[in-house]
């Protein structure tokens, strides 16, 4: 019978233990979330030898097992409960030749835990460039465990470490240091009230109130020992134990590892002065903005052409060769144009995903945290909060999540109430499409005059974002404690496996969860405009002809569409709100689109496509049948006035389930969400308002 | 002297940190009494703080410099 077992993979961030996890797993991987919370839950299988594979877990990057954010949380849940269904088999702790000594931390702590465990120091191939020599038999004998030394970048050590793994009957699980005699005295009280548990594990729960073996924080508290003290005793405690875990780290590192100084860092400290000058830093960051920017529209616009014709031509081939009753019908006037106004975003969000983690791999990202960190600190922000204003800029949701190393409570919230106002993905195509209507194609001091028409309208979400964090830093009553940490990781060309892979499952993960809404959402419109109440929708043939003199038959047939699709549920529901939106220069078909883009912006285009497909034979791309909507009067509906309205209140207007979805999950409450759907959505009506008044 | 008052360029060894208010994680990177820590850079007006503590490269506050201990060393 063929046996599974389970690995556990730990490290350090930037320790290339993803690399790591990519190398075992190739692309048998799947993400997911843990049960509950939104932390990515990556995982999988590993062939190790005949009858013997691995489920592999890639958990969170940790400094520590004393967690100090949700995803850190994640390790020690999974590491102190054996009966897990994940619980490891193996753990590989995963170090970086390069910072070993502080990697080695999180090691010892492991240890205490008496997991069967491997230490793997990866980027072996920097040590002779570094002068690094290490004295492997040594090392292994001091820290009590087996060493595999790995180069990600080379490919190599992974089979050693396959074969450690399979033979994980045979490892050590013995602990390196004793930590115990940081305070004899309380440890051993501790120990004597509850005989039967693993002491290391009773100091967790004590320090960060988690659970294990049904003891909390609170059945400790209730034993007569005073074992949790006081908040200072603890910390002061903490910082003895992290001091013996050190000094013993100091003494196998001195014996065992070697440094050729003289060979050391000098390139990165020279990168270093220049990515974070006072001047020119900032200099490089908005020219690498800019770049990223522009390569996302000039990039995308050839494959976003393919797919656009693609979906149109598709959607023709199934009119003409499949019978005309309900179901084809659906398919070709619901289901492929909802399909394609999603497949359209795929290239800019796989583009700008690209660049995201780029950046993150080389470890300039953590440099632009260090340069922008005072600016936005003035607007309630955090340094931190660069990366998710500029992920906001793909998509909400992953920015969203990305406010999670942002240590202060209070710059967290804002930057997760305000990262919505930022240009996402999904309000692209409608400026796209908006813009090419109502923006004429000239040249403005020699720049195209639409795309400074888009970047303005870039600009304006980050202003807004800035604009309200900096209202909510006095409106929010929160206590301010700073505890920002960043790490500078060392520079380093970025694994482009690496970069391939999370872009797809990035791009893949969005592509499925907006799509699900996307077309549930189209189905139902489409159901919507083709039935209607009464007898003016089912006899809107006979009216139709009764009232027009109309001799030309295609023109009679549009008038009768037209009639239809007014007389219909989902035509009923736009006139029903039209007085409401008239004044921003909207009709009752955008109300339509409107509606039903307030689960998800990029809707927009799909309902226009679906309102105006409806009923019509002639396949005309989207844009040339908007560009002939005419309001009753036979003026044009889409103008300079009611286009830019109508732009602007996609810019400011909450318009994402997703998004408040996520709010709500990292909020634990439905206020914030609430707040932000009822905020956001006041203020874009009023700007439209004022938009279309003024021009 | 506290780490606040370091200029870029200098080094120093640790000699006491208020554990109140020092976030462990820095701690844990190796921010301790009698480890060498050197001010690699500074953002505008001062803040943050670019570190190498203890072989470890880390960014932070000029709030946190304030509650760190240290005697500067020569070289």
């Amino acid at each position: 019978m063929k046996k599974r077992i389970n690995v556990a993979l730990i490290g350090n961030p930037n320790t290339g233990k993803s690399s790591v996890f990519n190398l075992l797993t190739g692309l048998q991987q799947k993400t997911g979330n843990y049960p509950g919370i939104t932390v990515e839950k990556k995982e999988g299988v590993c062939r190790l030898s005949k009858g013997l594979s691995a489920k592999v877990f890639d958990l969170p990057g940790t400094y520590s097992l004393n967690a100090s954010s949700l995803d850190e949380n994640v390790v020690i849940e999974l590491l102190l409960n054996r009966k897990h269904e994940d619980y490891p088999d193996v753990a590989v702790i995963v170090a970086d030749i390069e910072n070993l000594k502080r990697n080695l931390l999180l090691f010892t702590q492991i240890k205490d835990l008496a997991i069967p465990s491997i230490l793997v120091v990866n980027m072996s191939d920097r040590m002779r460039r570094k002068g690094i020599t290490l004295d492997l038999a040594g090392m292994e004998k001091a820290l009590n465990t087996k060493i595999v030394l790995t180069s990600t970048l080379r490919k190599e050590g992974i089979d050693q470490l396959k074969s450690h793994i399979a033979d994980f009957a045979h490892l050590e699980t013995s602990p390196c240091v004793d930590f115990r005699t940081t305070d004899p005295e309380y440890f051993a009280a501790l120990q004597q009230t509850f005989p039967n548990q693993s002491i290391y594990k009773l100091w967790l729960v004590i320090t960060q109130d988690v659970n294990f073996a049904n003891i909390n924080r609170n059945t400790i508290q209730k034993t007569n020992g005073d074992h949790t003290r006081s908040n200072s005793f603890l910390k002061r405690l903490q910082q003895r134990e992290t001091i013996k875990r050190y000094q013993f780290i100091n003494e196998v590192l001195k014996k065992h590892l070697h440094v050729n100084q003289s060979e050391a860092t000098d390139f990165q400290s020279r990168l270093d002065r220049i990515l974070t000058h006072k001047f020119w830093g900032y200099i490089i960051f908005f020219i690498i903005l800019f770049t990223i920017f522009q390569a996302i529209y000039d990039w995308s616009s050839y494959p976003m052409d393919a797919i656009d014709s693609a979906f149109v031509s598709m959607s023709e081939w199934t009119k003409t060769n499949l019978p005309s009753w309900f179901l084809p019908k659906l398919i070709s006037e619901g289901v492929i144009p909802g399909l394609g106004g999603v497949a359209i975003f795929i290239p800019q969000i796989a583009i700008l995903f690209v660049f995201i983690s780029i950046l993150e791999e080389t470890g300039y990202m953590s440099r632009v945290v260090f340069l922008m960190d005072r600016v936005l600190r003035k607007f309630g922000l955090s340094g931190k909060s660069v990366v998710p204003l500029i992920s906001g800029t793909a998509c909400a949701i992953p920015a969203i999540m990305a406010t999670r190393n942002i240590e202060s409570w209070k710059e967290r919230l804002i930057t997760i109430l305000v990262t919505p106002f930022t240009t996402c993905s999904a309000r692209l195509p409608v400026y796209l499409i908006l813009i090419a209507l109502v923006i004429p194609d000239t040249r403005f001091l020699g720049a195209n005059m639409q795309g400074l028409v888009l970047m303005g309208l870039y600009l304006l979400g980050f202003g807004m974002a800035l604009a309200a964090a900096y209202v909510l830093q006095f409106v929010l009553k929160l206590p301010y404690k700073s505890a920002f940490v960043v790490e500078m990781p060392n520079y380093r060309i970025p694994i482009l496996r690496n970069v391939g892979i999370t872009v797809y499952n990035k791009t893949k993960s969005f592509v499925f969860e907006a799509g699900k809404i996307i077309l549930a959402i189209s189905v139902l419109l489409w159901v919507l405009a083709s039935n209607g109440p009464g007898s003016s929708f089912g006899n809107a043939e006979e009216i139709v002809r009764q009232d027009t003199t109309l001799l030309n038959q295609a023109e009679l047939e549009q008038k009768i569409s037209a009639y239809k699709l007014e007389h219909s549920y989902l035509g009923r529901a736009g006139k029903f709100i039209e007085p409401a939106i008239a004044p921003l220069g909207y009709d009752w078909k955008i109300g339509i689109a409107i509606v039903s883009s307030f689960a998800a912006r990029e809707v927009f285009v799909g309902t226009l496509a679906t309102i105006y497909n409806v009923g019509t034979d002639e396949e005309d791309t989207i844009k040339n049948r908007m560009a002939d909507e005419v309001h009753p009067d036979g003026k044009p509906v889409f103008t300079l006035a009611s286009g830019m309205s109508l732009m602007i209140f996609y810019a400011f207007a909450m318009q994402c389930m997703s998004t408040l979805a996520i709010v709500r999950k990292e909020t634990n409450s439905w206020r914030w969400p609430t707040i932000q759907l009822v905020v956001m959505t006041v203020i874009a009506y009023l700007a439209a308002f004022a938009t279309f008044q003024l021009l | 002297m506290t780490l606040a008052q370091l200029n870029k360029g200098e080094k120093a060894v640790i000699e006491d940190l208020n554990t109140d208010e020092v976030p462990l994680k820095l701690i844990e990177m190796g921010c301790l009494p009698g480890n060498h820590i050197e001010l690699l850079q500074l953002a505008p007006f001062k803040d943050p703080l670019y570190l190498n503590v203890n072989g470890a490269q880390v960014a932070i506050r000029r709030e946190t410099a304030y509650h760190i201990q240290v005697k500067k060393t020569n070289a």
